[in-house]
């Protein structure tokens, strides 16, 4: 008889005054009988709602069933055949619009925790399993190279490793992971999980090289002419930070969200032995309102900080998960909404050129706005209101407005089609415009999430893999 | 890992480091830079590349004692490794057709103003290099520059070595003896390029400068080495490191490049009470 409980057992977490002053996970995961007695919540429909939801196309309700058997082994392994990095998306995906949002049991009550689910296979298989058993595939001869280590481009190279290729990952960072390790923090993403991951695929064979900029070290031409890659795979992401234009962005204090959580999370600058220096702000504003602003701001407040978040739009309209808005909320970020900065305000010492304060942000004046009709997204459009100026008294300033993709691959790869915003162009199997060329996530679709640069990188092996084959 | 080939110790505070790095000596040029990291928890520098060897498959880098890293950085000998070196990153010089170009460097800038009076001289331009450092002791490269150009003039703060006084004073000087360059290219410290792209803009003449803010990944990434340049704001890692210095805001770049001056000076001498105590 199946769980009726309406409510999914609640994830364990850190308490938010607790958590609000390290980097620790704030998610601490299932215990294997909270794991059980959640799996028994799923109705094993036969229609799979949530497989349809899944863009990777998990087998949800087979996983599940072996969670409630309490085979934990055997429900990775369900797992594992559809998705390459099930410890990283139990714990990043949008599941509440995905499998969780498809799930039967959400019509009346909460859904099946899916995603918790997931994470707590995934942790348990990492923990458990040994990766000196794994058997590697036999080599078929051909060789791919990847070209970048986000999510997109190790699932791609995790999918044709298990084929028999021989793949190589080109990272132009130290470290491999991509967004995973550069973007998203240690509170929400331990990379020593990431980290389990990439070990798992270079036990497959991968090879991952680290320091080299696709586009400047080796080109994508190179690739192929010289180094005898016979396809390559483009999932250089969307890394270039937009700024708004507004006087004072280039005022000391002022970060893009990447350049921040970049110094946080890959040089791990909050930590005291950390050779990059950060600002310990008094007062930050992160302007924006999606998960980029959340992960800033709740690093911002573990820093010490007082932290607003400052958007546009109303608290309705935040891009960001519902999820990330509560952790930031409960750790005392505060929401600054229907306001929008027009100018960002700097010490100036007129007696002393030399003090060391001048060019220090001091402060960000703002607008307040309105909501009026729906503009072509759909969504309401922000409008300012009349007389509504004011400041904000911040020493630091974050920009987490949104990101495109970094020219460098397309300047230096004849024959590759982009779009005007700078997306290569693929088709939907990833086929760039080039020969031998496929493309996939964020570099595709602009800034999108961690799931679908997977799938899109699912799907391309699997045509690489069509296409050397009848070659 | 990236082992250290050479060492060689430049004057008190400068030193040169030959690096085993066969894909970066693979592409590089002048005007382009590497980013490297010490150790493990070393933090991202960018050093522009003051030569290359592509047979041998090593880049040379010349740098100067400033803070935390690059004092651990002076400690790595021959034979030890870098953690990583990645490059080259930014776009090399421009020097098609450029006949005539007087090359200005200043302090440890000279490092990275030499690769480029190198190439020019190889590709048979006139190279007039105009170098200056505060006095005699922290002179470098002098014959690597006397080898390279077709004329050198050597300025100091002192007067201990060369003529007394600024590059600035020099390049005026050429400039008002009727010199015609199609070109003054400058590297050094900002204060100095500012005042020099003045002496060039005055005299009618394109000034280029060769930037090097503050960054971490060097692929546009982080946008930390913006620069406003003509009302724009540029990243020097991707649009530079060298750009028309007749329109660099010197002035915000000035404030920029001091953001962590005292975590470095606190740092710097967290360093060296280490190494001190390693010594004891």
């Amino acid at each position: 008889m199946a769980n009726m409980s309406m409510k999914k057992n609640p994830m364990p977490t850190q308490a938010p005054e607790e958590r609000n002053r390290n980097f620790n996970e704030v998610a601490l995961g299932y215990t294997a009988e909270q794991a059980i007695d959640e799996a028994n919540r799923c109705l094993r429909c036969k229609n799979m709602p949530c497989v349809g939801g899944c863009p990777v196309k998990i087998h949800i309700p087979a996983f599940i069933a072996k969670v409630a058997q309490g085979d934990f082994e055997g429900a990775y392994q369900v797992i594992a055949e559809a998705s390459s990095l099930p410890a990283v998306c139990g714990r990043v995906c949008p599941q509440e619009n995905q499998c969780e949002g498809k799930c039967v049991r959400g019509i009346k009550g909460e859904p099946v925790a899916i995603g918790r689910l997931e994470r707590f296979v995934a942790d348990w298989h990492n923990t458990n399993a040994d990766l000196s058993d794994l058997v590697k595939p036999t080599l078929n001869g051909h060789r791919v190279a990847v070209v970048g280590s986000g999510p997109s481009g190790l699932t791609c190279a995790g999918e044709l490793a298990k084929r028999g290729y021989a793949v190589t990952v080109f990272e132009a960072l130290h470290l491999a992971g991509g967004v995973l390790v550069y973007g998203i923090p240690e509170f929400r993403l331990p990379k020593s999980i990431v980290q389990k991951e990439i070990d798992g695929l270079k036990a497959l064979g991968v090879v991952i090289e680290t320091n080299t900029v696709v586009g400047k070290t080796v080109s994508v031409d190179e690739l192929m002419e010289e180094y005898g890659f016979e396809a390559v795979f483009i999932a250089s992401g969307a890394g270039l930070p937009k700024f708004m234009g507004i006087p004072g962005e280039n005022l000391k204090g002022v970060y893009s969200a990447n350049e921040f959580l970049t110094r946080i999370n890959l040089m791990k600058a909050y930590q005291a032995e950390s050779d990059t220096p950060i600002q310990h702000a008094r007062r930050v504003a992160v302007v924006g309102g999606g998960n980029v602003a959340m992960d800033a701001a709740r690093c911002a407040k573990r820093l010490g900080a007082e932290v607003y978040v400052v958007y546009r739009r109303g608290m309705e309209e935040l891009p960001a998960r519902r999820e990330e808005v509560e952790h930031a909320m409960e750790e005392g970020v505060i929401f600054k909404t229907l306001t929008n900065p027009i100018e960002i305000f700097g010490y100036h010492n007129p007696d002393d050129r030399r003090d060391p304060m001048n060019g220090f942000v001091t402060g960000m004046k703002c607008v307040e706005m309105e909501l009026g009709e729906p503009d072509a997204s759909g969504r309401r459009r922000p409008t300012e209101k009349a007389n509504s100026a004011f400041t904000l008294e911040v020493d630091c300033v974050i920009m987490a407005l949104g990101t495109s993709p970094n020219p460098l691959i397309k300047s230096t790869t004849s024959g590759l089609e982009t779009a005007k915003w700078g997306g290569i162009i693929a088709d939907e199997r990833g086929l760039t415009s080039r020969e031998g060329v496929w493309a996939g996530g964020d570099a595709v679709t602009g800034a999108a999430t961690v799931i679908l640069a997977m799938g899109a990188g699912k799907t391309a092996a699997a045509a690489i893999d069509a296409y050397l084959r009848n070659k | 890992m990236f082992e250290i080939l050479k060492r060689e110790v430049l004057n008190p505070t400068v030193t040169l480091l030959e690096v085993d790095a066969p894909k970066v000596a693979r592409k590089a040029e002048p005007g382009q830079f590497v980013i490297l990291r010490t150790d493990e928890k070393g933090e991202r520098i960018p050093l522009t590349i003051a030569d290359y060897d592509r047979e041998k498959g090593s880049v040379t880098v010349i740098f100067q004692v400033v803070g935390g890293t690059t004092e651990k950085l002076n400690h790595k000998m021959v034979g030890d490794c870098l953690q990583d070196f990645v490059g080259p990153l930014g776009k090399a010089t421009h020097t098609e057709g450029l006949r005539k170009v007087a090359v200005v460097g200043g302090g440890v800038g000279c490092a990275i103003a030499f690769p480029v009076a190198k190439k020019l001289h190889s590709l048979g331009c006139e190279v007039h290099s105009i170098i200056g450092f505060r006095n005699k002791d922290l002179v470098i490269l002098e014959q690597a520059f006397e080898q390279n150009s077709s004329k050198v003039v050597k300025m100091s703060d002192d007067g201990s070595w060369g003529e007394r006084g600024l590059v600035t004073d020099a390049l005026e000087k050429l400039l008002g003896d009727g010199e015609q360059y199609d070109e003054v290219i400058t590297i050094g410290p900002l204060i100095m390029m500012k005042f020099v792209c003045g002496v060039a803009v005055k005299h009618g003449v394109k000034c280029v400068a060769s930037m090097n803010p503050v960054m971490i990944d060097g692929t546009g990434m982080c946008g930390g080495c913006r620069l406003t340049v003509g009302g724009k704001t540029v990243f020097a890692c991707v649009d530079g490191p060298e750009f028309d210095g007749a329109l660099i805001d010197f002035d915000e770049a000035m404030a920029r490049s001091s953001m962590y001056r005292d975590f470095e000076r606190h740092r710097y001498e967290q360093t060296c009470n280490l190494f001190a105590k390693e010594v004891e």
